[in-house]
């Protein structure tokens, strides 16, 4: 049984122009002390699915499917159950850690609260479990009496890494947590957060659009597109052979230091990605690819199987070696 | 350290923004257009002698700098306004007498339109969009547009004329005179009216402010983190929104306050209470300038001092005004 | 370079009238943004009612109905067939005071946002594109008047230079107000200065060597106008209130008659006591509605002005 396992997960928000859908069934797992990468350009639905999963959405906002966590449905639990669960077993570092930490408490205080929201010890207790968590994350002890204007962004970071990690949950959501530092301070990071995932055995859901970093980071790899999943498998294999043309858009333009090559492959992509309102008929992929075929624009691909535990949602993907049916794989 | 230098700075500031008032106190009414001595004696058949008596009295025979100027910052510090033209007594003393009645009354509506207020406006941020945020807000935008005089004069109107409930004005029942803790009620009776008024007047301003500052908060990523911890609504919004969402009327509170003297004034009017908001109105109507001037340098000094506490109360709110 | 030679038709000739257009079009659009904001549209029809009737006044009342002497009714009278509200205690028709009333009260409202708004922008104009000291002793006096007490202020002056109570025309109450109230404008328009100050295009007009004047006039200004406007509209109703209560507390020329000088003969002349509530609650009613109907719109402005992120 997996930590957390999404089915067809729906999502969409509710505006003055009408209802936009910005995830359009979603399937994926994740087992305990894995990493699953997330990867996606801006407005694909991926900090939706972050925000969904422990139902943080707007009011009014649709959600859809099953969100199982432990094999109990997130979506379905009730007010009280739900706040217990939150944070306990499953917390979020947010993209921005700049606003993400609220600027009239001290940082100890604000890494303290769900530790004594959800009594796991008393004031004295959780200030020495605070302190603990400071220093593992880097950052020395004396810092619990800052307030979050006398940090810099990478240390507010850290905060928000040592925060999520307060109530040892077992899973973490990190949604685009270094995209908003310089390059060296994202490396330092990312390099904790690996460390930590490791010594912790923590499962972790990586959400951002660089897939270089994901590369280092994740188990799996999953790629979302206008609300869906096109392509997704073991890290490795996805990234350095991808089977959806999205992904190897999204790996080639990612240019790796050092590497010569990459100055001489014409790589990126043209156009922009789909209004949500106005997503392409077909494979919503089909005006931008670069291999697109006549068919493209009728047949909305669902997610094939590419070989070992691999699936892409391409048509192309679903012709070679005519064992092809059009079954769907599980997102196992 | 950043708070104490935060201190000093601001006390510093109302400090020399006294000093401004004092000097510009001076200038007012000594070199405006028209001959000094003219607008003493405007309004007033007085013969020559009487004239040359106020024009010695006031000082006005000797040069403007650094005699007079000198005369008067001395005058000032002392706190020796002159004597007043209406009463006959010196400025301070008439002053004094009147002092507490304006404190009750503007203390008390005080405390009741900002927290009342500021509760209609986080209830009205809370539950947005419905029949009480509009209404509350709608009723908001009322009194705003209200002039708060003329609201005294409606329900003075309504509750005292028409439906004969409350006095219709003034600060105790002179006959018979009451004692005691039938005394305390007889003042509470007559201040319910005039209490009534600044705070239907006021109340509108902070909850608009409020409510606004509230739903921008709302929409700040740590109100997201707050809830994703597992806290309860009520805590978010209590420990998180509401804290950060006070510092805006804070500020509001220090801004309004010069328009609440002169509510005070006009409301003190209406319901003849006897302070100094009635006190300015007599004075101005005699004209009694030593009198005038004498409140203005009163009024001005409340106003500073008040903005100064809302300052200090903001950089204990906002930590990050501290270290700038 | 070369300026395109004139061209029949749409085609603009340099570049101030393609400037010119691209204003007019960014007007249009305004106006239909303020057209779908119900407060907006509101404000405007009560505002044109007003504006109407104060224009119109001699039409709808006969100015007979002004003077003591010649008015026709009987004074402290009730509403009736005749007196829709009432009379006064001269027997003058209320609803012929509140008429003629609109336009002394627009008058002078108008005329004392203009003195405000004239002084507020040219010192937020100069402290914000000049910068150094010159902002910091502008602002510091800006500061000091902010925090003076508006309406002592005001009664100290207008006591001193009209001679108190009774004393004074329309204008003295307009500049009085003027010249109290610019504190605010002036720090707006500082800080829309200093935004507009620092965008590309004005670093380029400097760069190629354009003088202050020029700058200020054709760069600052138009960007700084449209917030000027819809701060305009907000002071109108401070004005507006500022004159209501002043002529209240007696200020002013005692025979013009403005909402706030009826209120005033209405109290000094014991409508309270006598319970006249009809003498009391029309002059009133207009000054809320003139008022409410400069802030609608005033914020209407602002929202399209300020346009923040619709959230649901």
């Amino acid at each position: 049984m997996s930590l957390l396992s999404v089915r067809d997960l729906t999502v969409s928000y509710k505006l003055q122009s009408g209802e936009v859908p910005a995830v359009r069934g979603v399937n994926f797992d994740i087992e305990k002390g894995e990493v699953l990468g997330l990867a996606g350009e801006s407005g694909c639905g991926k900090s939706t699915i972050a925000s969904a999963i422990l139902r943080l959405l707007p009011e009014g906002t649709k959600v859809g499917g099953e969100v199982l966590l432990e094999n109990e449905n997130i979506l379905e639990m009730k007010p009280g159950k739900l706040r217990a669960v939150r944070w306990t077993e499953a917390s979020i570092i947010f993209q921005g850690a700049m606003h993400a930490l609220n600027p009239v408490k001290r940082i100890g205080d604000q890494i303290a609260e769900p530790i004594l929201i959800h009594q796991q010890a008393d004031e004295k207790e959780a200030m020495v479990r605070v302190g603990g968590l400071l220093e593992e994350v880097g950052l020395p002890q004396r810092r619990l009496r800052d307030y979050p204007h006398e940090l810099s962004g990478g240390q507010k970071q850290r905060v928000m890494i040592a925060m999520a990690l307060a109530c040892n949950p077992s899973l973490v959501i990190a949604d685009e947590p270094t995209t908003a530092l310089d390059v060296m301070v994202q490396a330092q990071v990312l390099k904790l957060l690996k460390e930590l995932q490791r010594d912790l055995g923590l499962a972790m859901l990586f959400i951002t659009h660089d897939l270089s970093v994901l590369a280092e980071v994740s188990d799996r790899l999953a790629i979302m597109y206008a609300g869906r999943i096109v392509e997704q498998g073991p890290a490795e294999p996805v990234f350095t052979d991808p089977k959806h043309p999205y992904t190897r858009a999204l790996a080639g333009a990612f240019p790796a230091i050092g590497d010569a090559q990459y100055r001489m492959k014409p790589s990126g992509l043209g156009g922009d990605p789909p209004d949500p309102q106005n997503i392409p008929s077909g494979c919503s992929f089909h005006p931008r690819c670069p291999v697109v075929v006549a068919e493209c624009s009728d047949t909305d691909p669902i997610l094939y199987p590419a070989g070992e535990s691999r699936s892409a949602a391409c048509l192309l993907v679903r012709q070679p070696a005519g064992a092809s049916t059009t079954s769907e794989v599980p997102g196992d | 350290m950043g708070t104490r230098r935060y201190l000093f700075t601001k006390v510093m500031q109302a400090f020399f923004t006294l000093v401004f008032v004092v000097c510009f106190n001076f200038f007012l009414f000594r070199i405006l257009p028209g001959d000094p001595a003219r607008i003493l004696a405007r309004n007033k058949l007085q013969p020559a002698e009487a004239v040359a008596e106020m024009v010695r009295d006031f000082g006005l025979d000797q040069p403007l700098f650094p005699g007079q100027f000198v005369n008067y910052i001395g005058d000032t510090v002392r706190g020796n306004f002159g004597i007043s033209y209406k009463f006959h007594r010196p400025v301070t003393e008439v002053i004094q007498q009147r002092f507490w009645r304006t404190v009750l009354l503007l203390g008390v509506s005080t405390l009741i339109f900002t927290v009342l207020g500021i509760l209609i406006g986080i209830w009205g941020a809370w539950r947005r969009g419905s029949a009480f945020d509009i209404g509350s807000h709608t009723f908001s935008l009322i009194g705003y547009s209200m002039p708060e005089f003329w609201l005294g004069l409606l329900l003075l109107i309504m509750f005292a004329v028409i439906i004969p409930i409350f006095p219709v004005g003034g600060i105790t029942t002179t006959s018979p005179e009451y004692t005691g803790l039938r005394a305390i009620y007889d003042v509470a009776g007559h201040m319910v009216l005039p209490t009534l008024t600044l705070v239907l007047a006021y109340i509108g301003q902070y909850a608009i402010v409020m409510r606004s500052s509230l739903l921008d908060v709302l929409g700040e990523d740590y109100v997201q983190t707050a809830r994703a911890k597992g806290l309860r609504d009520v805590h978010v919004r209590r420990r998180h929104a509401v804290p950060n969402a006070l510092l805006p009327t804070v500020t509001l509170i220090a801004l309004n306050l010069g328009f609440l003297v002169g509510g005070a004034i006009t409301v003190e009017t209406v319901f003849s209470w006897q302070g100094l908001g009635l006190l300015e109105y007599e004075a101005l109507r005699t004209p009694d300038y030593p009198l005038l001037q004498g409140l203005f340098i009163l009024f001005s000094v409340a106003v500073i001092a008040a903005n100064l506490i809302a300052d200090l109360l903001y950089g204990y709110l906002d930590p990050r005004v501290r270290v700038a | 370079m070369s300026t395109p030679s004139q061209v029949v038709g749409d085609i603009p000739k340099n570049a101030r009238q393609i400037a010119w257009i691209r204003r007019r079009r960014a007007l249009k659009r305004s106006w239909r943004t303020f057209r779908g904001s119900p407060m907006g549209m509101i404000g405007l029809v009560i505002l044109t009612i007003f504006a109407l009737t104060a224009v119109f006044a001699p039409l709808l009342a006969a100015r007979s109905g002004l003077s003591p002497v010649t008015a026709p009714g009987q004074p402290f009278q009730p509403p009736s067939g005749q007196y829709w509200f009432g009379t006064d205690h001269q027997g003058r028709s209320v609803l012929t005071l509140v008429i003629w009333g609109s336009r002394v009260s627009l008058a002078i409202g108008l005329i004392a946002t203009l003195i405000s708004v004239f002084i507020g922008s040219i010192v937020g104009i100069l402290a914000g594109f000049f910068g150094g000291w010159r902002d910091v002793s502008l602002m510091r006096l800006t500061d000091w008047f902010l925090v003076i007490p508006f309406l002592p202020l005001v009664i100290v002056l207008a006591s001193v230079m009209g001679g108190g109570v009774g004393g004074g025309g329309l204008g003295l109450t307009a500049f009085v107000i003027g010249i109290t109230s610019w504190p605010s404008s002036a720090r707006l328009v500082r800080s829309q200065t200093l935004t507009v100050k620092e965008r590309p295009y004005v670093e380029r007009a400097r760069a190629l060597g354009a003088s202050n004047w020029h700058l200020i006039t054709r760069h600052i200004l138009p960007n700084v106008g449209p917030i000027i406007f819809a701060n305009t509209i907000l002071i109108v109703a401070i004005a507006i209130l500022s004159e209501t209560t002043l002529a209240f507390l007696g200020f002013g020329d005692p025979n013009a008659i403005s909402w706030g000088r009826v209120l005033d003969e209405a109290f000094g002349n014991g409508a309270v006591i006598a319970g006249n509530w009809w003498w009391v609650i029309p002059p009133g009613v207009a000054v809320v509605l003139v008022v409410l109907a400069f802030t609608l719109i005033g914020y209407a402005l602002d929202e399209i002005l300020n346009p923040r992120l619709r959230r649901r």
